[in-house]
């Protein structure tokens, strides 16, 4: 079952990522011409060999979205998809690269991820009482407007909160395991220049210092909203032997859904990542042992927590001590979140899972400069999205 | 800003969890299909799709699954509830809900501690189910 590691990932692009952006405002189409062009070029590749795409939604249309965005850049795809998977949506756009171009129809994928500001409206509208309400839907007939909002149970906090505190209650909760986690992660991003933490690591007493924002997830633990985007180009094997750089295959995969709202999960502590990965793992014919560098969701030091153990890198209820018997900085012995992670590089919105499958590409092709990890040519990349709602799991291998 | 609390919109399908929290009854549905309890109210059983689900009434007692205290608002207009006691019960039944802890300071949150029920009349026609130590 699965990929035979015949689609690779041939090149990427990556803004920086700014908590406070002055550059130039674009739309959302206009970011993706940006993120194409650079992807491209950095693969080696024309406008014209592209016959694929996957985007999430844009700002300029609702409905419709893969054929605005073809229409904008000027090219006739074969494959379009639109990924609903929130943070989860990068990987699950690989995948479905990857596996358009296993079945032959098509054989370049850009799969971007845009997420800087767009230009302010002219005639803004009026406020949108759905904002307040952010990821969960207050829509007539939703069961979150009926059973979640009126208690107040809402947006991610305090979802990943209610985890953590199970968590606790099961496995016991060390707070200075979670700290070192973002002190190894910030000490990555401090040498990431595309990183809004660049030049600035942290420590586990300001960790721990930190405020309080829905117990036991302090501020630092919980990822930055800044402006990025990214976007990596996935090519056949047959392509990808005239690109420019080493091709990373996509060798396995796995993506698993089972709740939108976290009270309903048969087993709070029991994360789809587990079953995502246990695909993936099997169908590269690869054990946890085998990977190099873990690039893992981290919208929340919980979810890095969660996904070690859920993924089989240490035992379920062992992953605390794992973090603290591990160095997981890019020269560590389990290096982790090379780039920094979000909690490293600040989360651009659904753009952020990208940030960890563009750094699985560059340590594999060898890119990554400062933070390089030596020999690496076997990397997990996991994405979560909604409230540990999907998740999914890449397998990356040098080719 | 004023902003009026969002409450249910109670449908067809889940008015009489709602009819019975205004009468201090809570009713969740059983599924006559498969035999299990079914939390939030459906048309269809989530374990067997069976539509057999019958209304029934329960303790509404259960045990505190998790919770958290949200210290900044999770939207504004729960600003004055500040740290919201945000908790999921599991019912005696097995089924969970989302709920909010009344009558309980935060150092007396335990995971695990028994809760009944605390009919909340927020409106003439909506009570909410929080949950108090009992």
């Amino acid at each position: 079952m699965g990929l035979r590691g015949q689609a690779a990932i041939v090149g990427f692009a990556e803004f920086k990522h700014e908590r406070k952006y002055n550059g130039p405002r674009l739309f959302t189409i206009e970011q993706w011409s940006e993120l194409t062009a650079m992807a491209l070029d950095d693969a080696g590749l024309q406008l014209a060999d592209v016959n694929g795409i996957a985007c999430t939604d844009i700002r300029e249309s609702a409905m419709f979205a893969p054929a605005t965005i073809v229409e904008y850049l000027g090219q006739p795809v074969n494959f379009a998809e639109r990924i609903d998977l929130g943070g989860a949506s990068s990987v699950g756009m690989v995948w479905r690269a990857a596996a358009a171009i296993e079945l032959g129809i098509a054989d370049v994928v850009v799969c971007a991820t845009p997420a800087l500001p767009i230009p302010s409206n002219p005639e803004p509208r009026a406020i949108d009482p759905r904002r307040f309400f952010q990821s969960s839907s207050n829509e007539w007939g939703s069961p979150q407007a009926e059973f979640e909002i009126p208690y107040g149970n809402l947006a991610q906090n305090c979802g990943y909160a209610m985890i953590a505190q199970r968590y606790g209650a099961q496995y016991g909760y060390n707070e200075e395991a979670m700290a070192k986690l973002v002190v190894d992660q910030r000490q990555n991003g401090a040498l990431n220049p595309l990183a809004a933490f660049y030049g600035k690591p942290t420590t586990a007493e300001e960790v721990l210092a930190s405020k309080m924002i829905a117990d036991p997830l302090r501020m630092l633990e919980i990822v930055m909203p800044v402006a990025g985007g990214g976007a990596v180009v996935v090519a056949s094997c047959e392509v990808a032997e005239r690109c420019r750089h080493r091709p990373v295959r996509i060798t396995g995969f796995g993506e698993h859904l089972a709740i939108k709202t976290p009270t309903y999960a048969k087993d709070m502590c029991d994360t789809p990542v587990g079953p995502a990965s246990r695909q993936a793992f099997t169908m590269a014919g690869l054990e946890p042992g085998d990977i190099n560098a873990a690039e893992i969701y981290d919208c929340y030091t919980i979810t890095v927590l969660m996904t070690l153990e859920d993924a089989g890198f240490c035992a379920k209820g062992e992953g605390q001590r794992f973090i603290m018997d591990s160095g997981m900085t890019h020269d560590g012995n389990f290096p982790l979140n090379t780039h920094g992670g979000q909690l490293g590089m600040g989360q651009a919105g659904a753009a952020g899972g990208m940030t960890q499958v563009v750094e699985a590409a560059r340590q594999i092709m060898g890119r990554a400069e400062d933070r390089q990890v030596s020999a690496c040519d076997n990397v997990y990349v996991s994405g979560t999205g909604g409230i540990m709602s999907e998740q999914a799991a890449l397998i990356l291998q040098g080719g | 800003m004023d902003l009026v609390k969002p409450i249910p919109r109670p449908s067809g399908t889940t008015r009489p969890f709602w009819d019975g929290l205004n009468e201090r009854k809570v009713q969740i549905q059983r599924c006559d299909g498969c035999d299990s309890w079914v939390f939030y109210p459906r048309t269809r059983c989530p374990s067997c799709l069976s539509d057999l689900l019958i209304w029934r009434e329960v303790s509404g007692q259960g045990v505190l699954y998790t919770y958290t205290l949200a210290r900044q608002p999770t939207a504004p207009h729960f600003a004055d509830e500040t740290p919201q006691q945000l908790a999921v019960v599991e019912l005696d039944e097995g089924v969970r809900m989302t709920s909010t802890l009344v009558n309980v300071e935060p150092s007396g949150i335990v995971i695990g501690m028994r809760l009944q029920p605390y009919f909340d009349q927020v409106t003439e026609a909506v009570t909410l189910l929080r949950y108090q130590p009992g």
